[in-house]
Order: structure tokens, then C-alpha cells, then sequence
């Protein structure tokens, strides 16, 4: 099968004050249609910077995108134009940002939004919009869609304005969705709400979701592929028994005893991961976790490992020692 | 648990209601916000209590009135026996010392503009009569204790990460020894593998200090981690409380099951064989809150019986508090 996307040594710099920033170094993998992929990383981590890279979304300058490949559908999309790119933004690759409150405009109503993207990008005249409006305002689950059209986001709650975002980015029927942690400043009833419905979309509409998080738990049930990424690298890539069953890097490992979990046993004691992720303006020249890592050796320090097969193609690695390491993180 | 539990703090039929005001020339009292609606619970001496709720559902409002930041609009509140509500603002000062709190944002509740040494030592100043160098000394003992190198008495708020930041606000309020420490949220705006890190500290500190907890988040699998018993509210009232073990595996309220129920659990296997519960809906205002029981816009049993009359907070096990009229004892 051919990929949907497929991206080759993606590297986004941004040139600051203090330096150059490495906020994405390197980074390769590619997504079937129809996929669901997890990506998995703490703040700074390069997962939200390698989706705008993605959407072409990186403000240049500060930003750069110093090299890369990102192929979809057959044309490279780090190379078209401001004018094409904006032809594929929003019809063929839409997204869903974390906070729900800011990234709709206070001053027009929640249905000219919707609209304003169909027409953008569709034949429809302000009619038809409309109508295309209020059925995927149903489709969300927002009841009266018809009535709430015409509401501003103030008199949306919280959850209510993440599914009409989700609603703005489903209308031209994308190939690829990217959720941008689309849960994080909700409660968790409404989380279990809007994850409930992006996975019902996902199977009904057959579209790629790439979903992006901080929280391990959130993707173990939904996802095919996970991607752990750690100051701008994966670190591991595989699917949801590989990561959760079969950890193969200390980090995700590490990122696994870190986390609480509702059915643990009395005592539990957390693992924690001692220090703080590296500065990515002096990004060590060996392994980026070698100073917080239990399983460290002298040419980790020298020597930077590069993602590699495990016993499964399919599961990848990025640690010089991940024979040794065979760790049933979720058990 | 041990047989004999002694009290530390009282709460009974507490009330909070933020008033709110209208008109311009005549400011007329028109409504209340009701953020705490009558709510009673004790906290044992040296038990951790995890108080856990959606966005607001009161549980910031008791964790203040508890210290008297706010005052209660009615109900009692007794603190080793000593009725705060009763106490001059005088004679409260004295109290004050034996309770402290850890705030939620590590970035707002430092002063940009004072040292690590001068905001640690600042309880110091109004509560005790220390000579300088006592001061010095108890500072560097703190430092120690929380895990920073007590060389960084003389740098400012901004030298250090978020993680780091939360642990000088542990040494703030640890500064004076106190028997009670309320942590806001304490976590919820670090990442993951710093959440670890400072939640075992504050466990090793529980160990060491005999410091009785209340722990209030939204984060359940976390505060079920830490806590002995747990306290779940929601609009300004307790909808169960009960330990650890008991609220997760025989919850008797419909909305702690759905809440149970919603949490992710990072394990791709258990996940997908786990019935969810997804609650419609989203929690009403506190301005009105419904007539009868206040879960009853949302609860997947509700009757005609909840819409007319408000259930009773009762005892239905030992020490198992459930606020719903068909909550019935486990067999």
C-alpha cells in the first residue's frame, strides 16, 4: 500500500537570542491511510513543532525548516508554494489545536467558521454551506445544530467548542487529521467524550488521525502506531502491545513507572526519571537521554543511536542497548 | 489502617457562596455562586485525603476555607478541636502556622523579585522569632530536604525549571512545620516525569515529617496514588467518600463510577476490554444548579424521585459516605 504521508529527515530549527533551537532533529516515518498514530512526548519534546512542520504552520523566520522531505500525495509538500499549500491545508490535512477556548474567534458566530472553510475550499455557495454546517455540527453531537450555528463561542462550554472544532476540521472531508493534544484542557468526562467520538469519526469516515499527547493512557486503546518522541528524536516507534508490553528504550520505559495508574495496588512506588530533559540549544553530541538514563554507558555519551529494528520491523528503537532491555513497562 | 484515628480537622455543613452583584447606581445582591454547598468530612492525622473533582466543582473553595483564606459563609470548621470560625484574625495568625498550602502554578506563586533564601524564610519572619542565622540554618535544612543544592539560597525564581520551582514552594510551606498542608493541584502543570519526582517527594516527606495531606486534583489516577481516602465532588457537593480501595473497586455513586470509568489506563490490553461509561453532557453552572440532586442533568439512573427531592449524605458501609438514593450497601 502506498503511504498517505511519508516524511524523510524532517530538522525544524528556530533561531533565537540564546541560539539555535533543535526543536526537530531529524525525524522519519511515514502513515498508511486510514492509520491511527500516536505521537508521545513531554513539553519540548518536538511533537507539536513536527505537526506545524507538517501543516507548514512554522513561522519563518524565527523558524526554519532546515531539511526534509514530506511526501503527500506525490508531491513534496515542503516544496509548493504558499498559494498551494494553502490548497491542501484544511482540505486534505486538517487540525485540531489543544485549546479550545483561543483558537476560535470570539467575534464571529461558530457556524460563519465552519462555513468559512467549506467555502474556502468547496463549491458551495452561502446556502449550501449553511446546511453542510449544521450536519456536521450533528454529526459532532451538538443537539439544535441549526440554532447553535448562529451562537458565538462564549456561549459554547468547553467541550461543546472542541467538538465544533472538530466539526470545522472534518468539513472538507480530510485524508489526514492531526489532534494537537485536543483533550488537555478538558475535564476527564469530557475527554472520554471527545475521544469516544474522534475514534467513532475515525471508523466511520476512514480518515488518518495523528494524535498527539503527553498522556500514555489516552492512545493505549485507540492507536496502531506510537511514536516516542524526546528532544526532537523518536526514541521509539512501534505499535500499542510494543510500547506498552515490549518497551525497548529506558525513556519510555521511565515514562511508563512515571504514571499513576487507577487500578494500581496499595504501595505502588512511582519510578520517577531523575533531571530534566537536555537544553535543545546544546544538544548533547551522544544519545539525548544519556543523562538521565539508568542503563548509561561510556560511548552513549560519544555515540548517537540511530532508530533501528527490534525483533519486529515494525517495532523501532533508537538505544544501544535495547537487547538488554525488555521491560513489561505497563505491567 | 490503624484502629484509632485521630481527628485533625473537622469540617461541618460547610457553605460557600460567592455573591454576585448587579446594577450600576443601586448594587443589588442578585444570586449566589454556590461553590460549596454544605459539605462534611474529617481529616485523620497523618492520612493523605485526595479531593477530586471536574473544573468548578468546589474543590479549590473547601481547600481555602479550610485555611480561612475565604470565609466561610456558614458551618464549622474545627482544627484540632479550635474552631476557626470562631477565632479573631489575631488569634487565627497563631493557628495559620500549622497549616500551610502548595499552590498549583510553581510560576505565579513565587515572587520574581525575591531570592529562593528570602521567600523560603518568609513564614519565618511572621511566625517565629528566629535570629538571622536560625533563619539561615533552617533555610538550608529546608533546601536539603526538598533536594535542591543549598548553594541556591541567593538565586531568583526564574533560574529554576517548573519541577524545581515546585519543590521551593514545598520548602515555603514546610518552612514552619506544619501539621497540615493543602496541595492545590500541585502537579498538574508539570510534565509527566516530574510529576513523579515531586510526588514521591511528597510522600518521602509524609514519611519523614508526619505531615497529614489534603490533596485536591483532577487527575484521579494520580490522587489515588497518593491518598488514604478520597473525597469526589461535584457542584459544590460530596458525592462519595471512601478509601482508596473501596472508591475504585465498589464505587456507589453513578457519577464516581463514570468518573472510574473514564480514567485511561495505560494498557492497550485492559483498555479495550473495559467498559466506559461516557457521560452526556456537560456539568451544569453553580449559578443554578439543578433542583433535586445535583448529578441529575447527567446521571445515566436518574428518576423523577432525583429531580424532586435532594438524596441524603449518608454512611451506608464503615466509612463509606455516598450522597444518591439508589446507592445500595455492596453484599
Amino acid at each position: 500500500m502506498e503511504p498517505l504521508i511519508k516524511i524523510d529527515n524532517l530538522k525544524t530549527r528556530f533561531h533565537t537570542e540564546d541560539g539555535i533551537v533543535k526543536a526537530v532533529n531529524g525525524i522519519s516515518y511515514s502513515m498508511d491511510p486510514g492509520e491511527v498514530l500516536g505521537v508521545v512526548g513531554e513539553s519540548g519534546c518536538g511533537k507539536s513543532v513536527h505537526a506545524l512542520s507538517i501543516m507548514r504552520l512554522i513561522q519563518i523566520p524565527p523558524g526554519e525548516i532546515e531539511s526534509g522531505e514530506i511526501w503527500f500525495d506525490g508531491q513534496d509538500l515542503l516544496k509548493l508554494s504558499n498559494k498551494e499549500i494553502r490548497q491542501i491545508r484544511g482540505r486534505d490535512i486538517a487540525m485540531v489545536f489543544q485549546d479550545p477556548m483561543s483558537s476560535l474567534n470570539p467575534v464571529y458566530t461558530v457556524g460563519l467558521q465552519i462555513m468559512e472553510a467549506i467555502m474556502l475550499h468547496k463549491d458551495m455557495n452561502k446556502k449550501e454551506a449553511r446546511e453542510r454546517a449544521a450536519e456536521l455540527l450533528t454529526l459532532v453531537g451538538i443537539p439544535e445544530a441549526n440554532k447553535r450555528l448562529d451562537n458565538y463561542p462564549h456561549q459554547f462550554s468547553g467541550g461543546m467548542r472542541q467538538r465544533a472544532m472538530i466539526a470545522m476540521a472534518l468539513s472538507c472531508d480530510p485524508k489526514l487529521l492531526i489532534a494537537d493534544e485536543p483533550t488537555t484542557a478538558l475535564d476527564v468526562t469530557i475527554q472520554a467524550q471527545i475521544i469516544d467520538l474522534v475514534v467513532k469519526l475515525q471508523e466511520e469516515l476512514g480518515m488518518a488521525v495523528m494524535w498527539i499527547t503527553h498522556d500514555l493512557g489516552i492512545i493505549a486503546e485507540m492507536v496502531h502506531k506510537i511514536n516516542v518522541m524526546y528532544a526532537g528524536f523518536i526514541i521509539e516507534r512501534g505499535n500499542a502491545m510494543d510500547i506498552f508490553n515490549r518497551t525497548r528504550h529506558p525513556y519510555t520505559m521511565g515514562l511508563l513507572g512515571s504514571l499513576p495508574r487507577i487500578d494500581e495496588a496499595p504501595g505502588t512506588k512511582l519510578t520517577s526519571i531523575p533531571g530534566l530533559p537536555p537544553d535543545l540549544v546544546n544538544l548533547p553530541e551522544g544519545c539525548p537521554f544519556y543523562a538521565r538514563c539508568t542503563y548509561r554507558e561510556d560511548h552513549c555519551k560519544h555515540e548517537r543511536p540511530l532508530l533501528e529494528a527490534t525483533e519486529s520491523n515494525e517495532h523501532l528503537v533508537a538505544c544501544w542497548r535495547w537487547q538488554e532491555i525488555n521491560g513489561e513497562g505497563a505491567k | 489502617m490503624n484502629v484509632e484515628k485521630q481527628t485533625l480537622v473537622q469540617v461541618k455543613n460547610l457553605i460557600k457562596y460567592f455573591p454576585v452583584y448587579q446594577g450600576i447606581i443601586i448594587n443589588r445582591h442578585v444570586k449566589d455562586v454556590k461553590a460549596v454547598d454544605d459539605v462534611s468530612f474529617d481529616i485523620y492525622k497523618g492520612e493523605t485525603l485526595g479531593l477530586v473533582g471536574e473544573t468548578g466543582c468546589g474543590k479549590t473553595t473547601v481547600g481555602r476555607t479550610i485555611l480561612h483564606l475565604y470565609k466561610p459563609t456558614s458551618g464549622q470548621i474545627l482544627f484540632d478541636n479550635i474552631d476557626l470560625t470562631l477565632l479573631q484574625e489575631n488569634e487565627l495568625r497563631k493557628v495559620r502556622n500549622r497549616m500551610q498550602m502548595i499552590f498549583q502554578d510553581p510560576y505565579a506563586s513565587l515572587n520574581p523579585r525575591m531570592t529562593v533564601g528570602s521567600i523560603i524564610s518568609a513564614p519565618l519572619d511572621v511566625h517565629t522569632s528566629f535570629t538571622r542565622k536560625e533563619k539561615q540554618d533552617r533555610v538550608q535544612e529546608l533546601l536539603k530536604l526538598v533536594g535542591l543544592n543549598p548553594d541556591f539560597v541567593n538565586r531568583y525564581p526564574h533560574e529554576f525549571s517548573g519541577g524545581q520551582r515546585q519543590r521551593i514552594g514545598i520548602a515555603r510551606a514546610l518552612a514552619v512545620s506544619p501539621d497540615l498542608v493543602v496541595c492545590d493541584e500541585p502537579i498538574s502543570s508539570l510534565d509527566v516525569s516530574i510529576q513523579a519526582q515531586v510526588v514521591n517527594l511528597l510522600e518521602e516527606l509524609q514519611n519523614k515529617l508526619g505531615l497529614t495531606y489534603l490533596f485536591i486534583a483532577h487527575d484521579l489516577s494520580m490522587v489515588r496514588h497518593i491518598s488514604d481516602r478520597m473525597v469526589v465532588m461535584y457542584l459544590g457537593k460530596i458525592m462519595e467518600l471512601a478509601d482508596r480501595n473501596s472508591i475504585y473497586l465498589r464505587p456507589l455513586h453513578p457519577y464516581t463510577k463514570a468518573l472510574m470509568s473514564a480514567v485511561p489506563i495505560p494498557d492497550p490490553d485492559l483498555s479495550s476490554r473495559r467498559d466506559r461509561i461516557i457521560l452526556k453532557g456537560d456539568i451544569p453552572s453553580p449559578l443554578n444548579p439543578p433542583e433535586g440532586c445535583n448529578f441529575n442533568t447527567r446521571c445515566p439512573i436518574a428518576t423523577d424521585l432525583c429531580f424532586q427531592s435532594e438524596p441524603e449524605y449518608r454512611e451506608l458501609e464503615a466509612d463509606h459516605f455516598v450522597a444518591c438514593h439508589f446507592a445500595q450497601p455492596p453484599q
